[in-house]
């Protein structure tokens, strides 16, 4: 999230669309309810009426897979009603900048496409250069090829009768959802969004966001109170674990997972663009005291100026190979993979193509399984049409106690690190993940020393003190986290100096000589010599009274509760929102929020203030960007069809898919678009009632007892033309499995009309597996889901394929 | 009249369910072995096991479709039919500080069916060998500070206890709010219960038994008949 969950209760329109609020983040409904009886209104798009639409002011359902179509329509909307706040796009977007002469789109691709690669040549997409070396700005603009101009003209073709064509949602609808959300875009009026995997898991997922947030640009809804994107995390600490580095392109900190592309520490550091604007802060240019510290976390005393660090004891992806999970079970599928750590998951049920991944678990020699409980992973080799005697894997089960029986932090979907206290001792031989990973590592070392296994530097090297009494003690890691002054240091400029073993207080002391260290220069702050920040349970509110709550946990960066709320206020740095003001400059300071930077404002475009810096600094140019060159996928959205689709064609341009969305060839991996064996739009979610693939859920008797069995929902139209009973078993289908499950059939799923003919959409939960309840007849979803993903993150795309429902 | 209220604002109800699964958590109450009906409501009913129950009905009033959520409860009744059918205060009994109406181990020895036939919300539920149960409005948290199971994990409000003075006061002013963008909401029998419910569509689209069934007067009739004649009966009894 931009913003924060309490933040919600501050929107002037709150729009939940690739989300279900109500049902899957329950609590968040709590500040959904406060802005509701403030005034605001909610605004829910989604294929099939849910809890959340019966509490909506405006409610509309649209084709799963068609975001940016409805989306790009209401950017049209916004623009040819000139309904966006000009200030703000002027001085804040990169709107104003002019794009090379190599830009180009026709046909549904943007120039430099490779088709044969599949792949974007994305150098095509630079902005033009002044002499200077910044880029070429129009502030007024008007330049054609400025990125403003661009837009118009991208999204000119998504008007409202085309758009309604391919999303299924009527004209009169959509005119309806513009007009309420782009109502935010008057000054002092504030619009979020409430998404989660209704968007991701898409083969444009990326994109999907990306529309969202030029809408918000364009309206001024990014960095104030009420505003902002804001992702809705599945998990109480999937926030933490993406800071950590739980995907394998990312490092603690959103710093680059070292590639083959940058061999040495030193062309690693050198390969962020510069900027050659003096009022760019371009945040990135610190990233060498990051990525130096974190190595010096690493690997403490042995990590030297002149071994760089120890960047060569750190694995390297191979250039162009992508290691996400989609990409392991394909490898794994294919025998390439003999080892497997399933820790703290059941991707069993929770992967798509379920059929393909439980096959590819065969293929290996061992499994170690973490978890509190046996799961459809742990014991896939005894799950549906397996046979045990066949399968040579060795699975060892490695018991791990509950979140509440250990001590440590979580990071909730606004960035708040909350540290929990232990309760209960955990439960007989179960232990915490961070006892039994320090254990492993002490046993991979000692295995090492004795043995002395190729490139053992890495492991032998490897500082892992974060033990006290031979036990995990989160306190050691949380420190190392934060990270330690390895020296004496002083800072002249700022005129502080710092003795060797203290506590690093922020990410603006880290250096890049080797002085410091910082697991994660994010959370650069969080443990200080003044104590466990994410402990604070300080209850009162910042001086804004916007439900800051500055002192109550604490988040990153630097405590910063809304970010980019330098965005927040006009060029003298007074709020555009008077009331619900997230800073203001007060003549010699911000108050308020922790400011995005403390630079005075800027004055004004024509002359701005040499000591102030753009609103944007995480960007090079320090300009949001409505015009994003860096995605795999194109720097503006746009509408490509899911990788099985209902139509032949794009009804928006001439490519039918997103044309770099990856795709696996085994034999596990049938697709089929308009096939008329698998007619029907198939889409997956979750219920409030089970959590995630069900695995602490199902077991649990009171919720099995709300929600006992896997279903399908679907319209009492399809259910008609199918000779469906409310209530009975059906069997449903996709060119990759099938799945038993009881027919719900409903008014919250209505046929749609696309391109003039009629579509259905039927829609499944993911949280049930074979192994409970004991029948042993109900089992997830991904059975159906096909083995693609989006081309920047590979999040697979769950959200929209091709079934058939029948009769048993 | 003093004592304790609920008021639900259905208006703000997510049918999350937390109130339900409170419910049995803090009654120590078992599962019910459920299936899929065609429906996310379940159990299908209240039963001797579930005092609380969500239910779920899609409807289409003047051509919108509406999912109604009814988080489904005794009403505590201001003058209980049950309590006076019961006639017994070791069975049935309302407690003087917060009006609730308690049932305990003694109802099996009850004409259960009159009990239940008296209640207007079709509320009361008998096991086996005839024990009664229902909502005890948490009457042991109650009686401890502590707010009722089920408003205390409503994540929305939509489940709020307190003096009934204050609940009253609350449900009245949602109301007027309410009542600007949806004129038909109302108090579901405020003036007789303790559980008041606040709902825009026509309560019966919500439950058969949202407010008093009209069977249920004349069942109180009766009672209150039989109450005229209480003191002889008792008497006779003990003779």
């Amino acid at each position: 999230m931009t913003n924060h969950w309490i933040d919600i209760g501050n929107s002037d329109c709150v729009l939940i669309m690739g989300s279900n609020a109500a049902e899957n983040h329950p609590i968040s409904f709590k500040y959904v309810v406060q802005a509701m009886k403030k005034g605001a209104k909610l605004v829910n798009v989604d294929p099939r009426f849910t809890r959340t639409s019966s509490k909506a002011d405006i409610y509309t359902a649209l084709r799963s897979g068609t975001d940016i179509a409805f989306l790009g329509g209401m950017i049209k909307y916004i623009i040819d009603n000139k309904l966006y706040n000009k200030d703000y796009v002027r001085a804040y977007t990169n709107a104003p900048f002019v794009v090379g002469k190599d830009f180009d789109f026709k046909d549904g691709l943007f120039s430099g496409y490779d088709k044969k690669a599949r792949k974007y040549d994305k150098s095509k997409w630079a902005f033009a250069m002044d002499e200077n070396g910044v880029p070429k700005m129009d502030r007024g603009l008007e330049d054609p090829r400025c990125v403003f101009q661009l837009l118009k003209k991208h999204y000119d073709r998504y008007n409202t009768k085309l758009v309604s064509k391919i999303t299924g949602t009527p004209e009169a609808d959509l005119m309806a959802v513009y007009k309420a959300y782009t109502a935010t875009g008057a000054t002092g009026k504030a619009g979020t969004i409430m998404y989660a995997m209704g968007w991701t898991q898409h083969t444009v997922g990326t994109q999907n966001i990306r529309t969202m947030a030029i809408i918000q640009l364009l309206l001024g809804n990014i960095g104030v109170a009420g505003g902002g994107v804001n992702a809705l995390r599945g998990e109480s600490n999937v926030q933490g674990s993406t800071d950590h580095c739980l995907l394998f392109h990312i490092w603690p900190g959103y710093l680059a997972t070292p590639s083959t592309k940058w061999p040495k520490l030193d062309d690693y550091l050198k390969r962020r663009a510069k900027s050659n604007d003096p009022l760019s802060a371009n945040w990135w240019q610190n990233e060498p005291k990051y990525m130096v510290s974190l190595l010096k976390s690493f690997f403490g005393e042995k990590a030297k100026k002149r071994n760089d660090f120890g960047y060569d004891w750190m694995p390297k992806l191979d250039a162009g190979k992508t290691y996400a999970f989609l990409d392991m079970f394909d490898d794994m599928y294919k025998g390439k993979v003999k080892g497997f750590f399933n820790w703290g998951m059941n991707l069993a049920c929770s992967l798509a193509n379920a059929n393909k991944n439980r096959q590819a678990m065969a293929k290996l020699d061992w499994m170690v399984n973490v978890n509190l409980f046996d799961n459809e992973t742990a014991s896939f080799w005894k799950g549906p049409g397996m046979k045990p005697s066949k399968i040579k894997t060795e699975v060892f089960s490695l018991p791990a106690c509950v979140s509440v029986e250990k001590e440590g932090s979580i990071t909730n979907s606004g960035r708040w690190m909350q540290w929990r206290y232990p309760g209960p001792k955990p439960l007989g031989n179960s232990r915490s993940d961070g006892d039994i990973i320090m254990e492993l590592g002490f046993k991979i070392k000692e295995l090492y020393e004795k043995e002395k296994g190729a490139f053992p530097e890495p492991i032998l090297n490897l500082k892992w003190d974060y033990v006290t009494e031979g036990m995990y003690d989160a306190h050691k890691a949380a420190k190392e986290i934060n990270g330690y002054f390895l020296k004496d240091v002083d800072f002249p400029a700022k005129k502080k100096s710092f003795k060797k073993g203290e506590l690093v207080p922020s990410f603006a002391y880290l250096k890049d000589d080797g002085s410091t260290s910082s697991a994660n220069w994010l959370y650069c702050n969080s443990y200080t010599e003044k104590g466990n920040m994410a402990a604070r349970r300080g209850q009162g509110d910042a001086e804004n009274k916007i439900g800051l709550y500055p002192k109550f946990s604490w988040c990153w960066p630097v405590n910063r509760r809304i970010i980019y709320n330098r965005a927040s206020v006009d060029l003298k740095g007074q709020p555009w929102d008077k009331d619900q003001w997230v800073i203001k400059w007060n003549g010699s300071k911000w108050i308020g929020d922790v400011p995005d930077g403390g630079w005075p404002p800027l004055g004004s475009l024509e002359k701005p203030n040499p000591k102030s810096k753009w609103a944007f600094i995480m960007h090079v140019h320090g300009h949001a960007q409505i015009f994003g060159p860096g995605r795999a996928d194109g720097p503006f959205p746009e509408h490509y069809e899911p990788l099985e689709c209902p139509i032949e064609k794009n009804l928006m341009n001439e490519q039918r898919m997103n044309p770099v969305a990856p795709v696996y060839g085994t034999k596990a991996d049938a697709y089929e678009t308009c096939d008329p064996k698998y007619p029907i739009v198939g889409t997956t979610y979750r219920v409030s009632e089970h959590w995630q693939t069900g695995l602490m859920t199902r077991p649990q008797p009171w919720l099995l007892e709300l929600e006992p069995q896997v279903f399908v929902e679907m319209s009492e139209e399809l259910a008609q033309l199918k000779g469906i009973k409310n209530g009975e078993r059906v069997l449903a289908s996709s060119a990759r499995g099938s799945l038993e499950c009881t027919a719900i059939v409903t008014k919250r799923f209505k046929p749609f009309t696309i391109g003039g003919n009629t579509v259905h959409q039927v829609g499944f939960p993911w949280c049930f597996g074979w192994r409970w309840p004991q029948t042993g007849k109900e089992d997830s979803a991904n059975l159906l889901t096909p083995a693609t993903g989006d081309p920047n993150t590979r999040i697979p795309e769950t959200k929209a394929f091709m079934v058939n429902v029948s009769k048993i | 009249m003093p004592g304790k209220s609920f008021f639900i604002d259905t208006t703000i109800c997510t049918a999350c369910r937390g109130c339900q699964v409170a419910c049995k958590q803090w009654h120590d109450l078992p599962a019910e072995k459920t299936v899929n009906r065609g429906t996310h409501q379940n159990p299908a009913d209240l039963s001797f096991v579930t005092y609380k129950l969500v239910r779920f009905n899609e409807v289409v009033v003047d051509g919108k479709l509406k999912w109604l959520f009814f988080p489904d409860q005794c009403r505590h009744c201001l003058e209980p039919p049950c309590e006076m059918t019961a006639d017994d205060p070791e069975a049935i009994f309302r407690d003087p500080a917060t009006g609730a109406v308690v049932y305990t181990a003694k109802t099996k020895n009850l004409d259960t069916q009159a009990v239940i036939d008296s209640c207007p919300y079709n509320i009361p539920r008998a096991c086996e060998d005839g024990t009664l149960a229902k909502c005890d409005m948490c009457i042991d948290r109650v009686e401890n500070g502590l707010l009722p199971a089920c408003v205390k994990t409503c994540p929305t409000g939509a489940m709020n206890f307190g003096d009934r003075k204050e609940m009253l006061a609350l449900a009245k002013k949602r109301l007027d709010v309410v009542k600007k963008t949806h004129p038909k909401a109302r108090l579901l029998d405020p003036d007789d219960i303790r559980v008041i419910y606040l709902v825009t569509e026509e309560p019966n689209l919500y439950h058969n038994f949202a407010v008093a069934s009209t069977s249920a007067f004349n069942v109180s009739r009766a009672v209150a008949l039989r109450r005229l004649v209480r003191p002889l009966t008792r008497l006779t009894a003990n003779l």
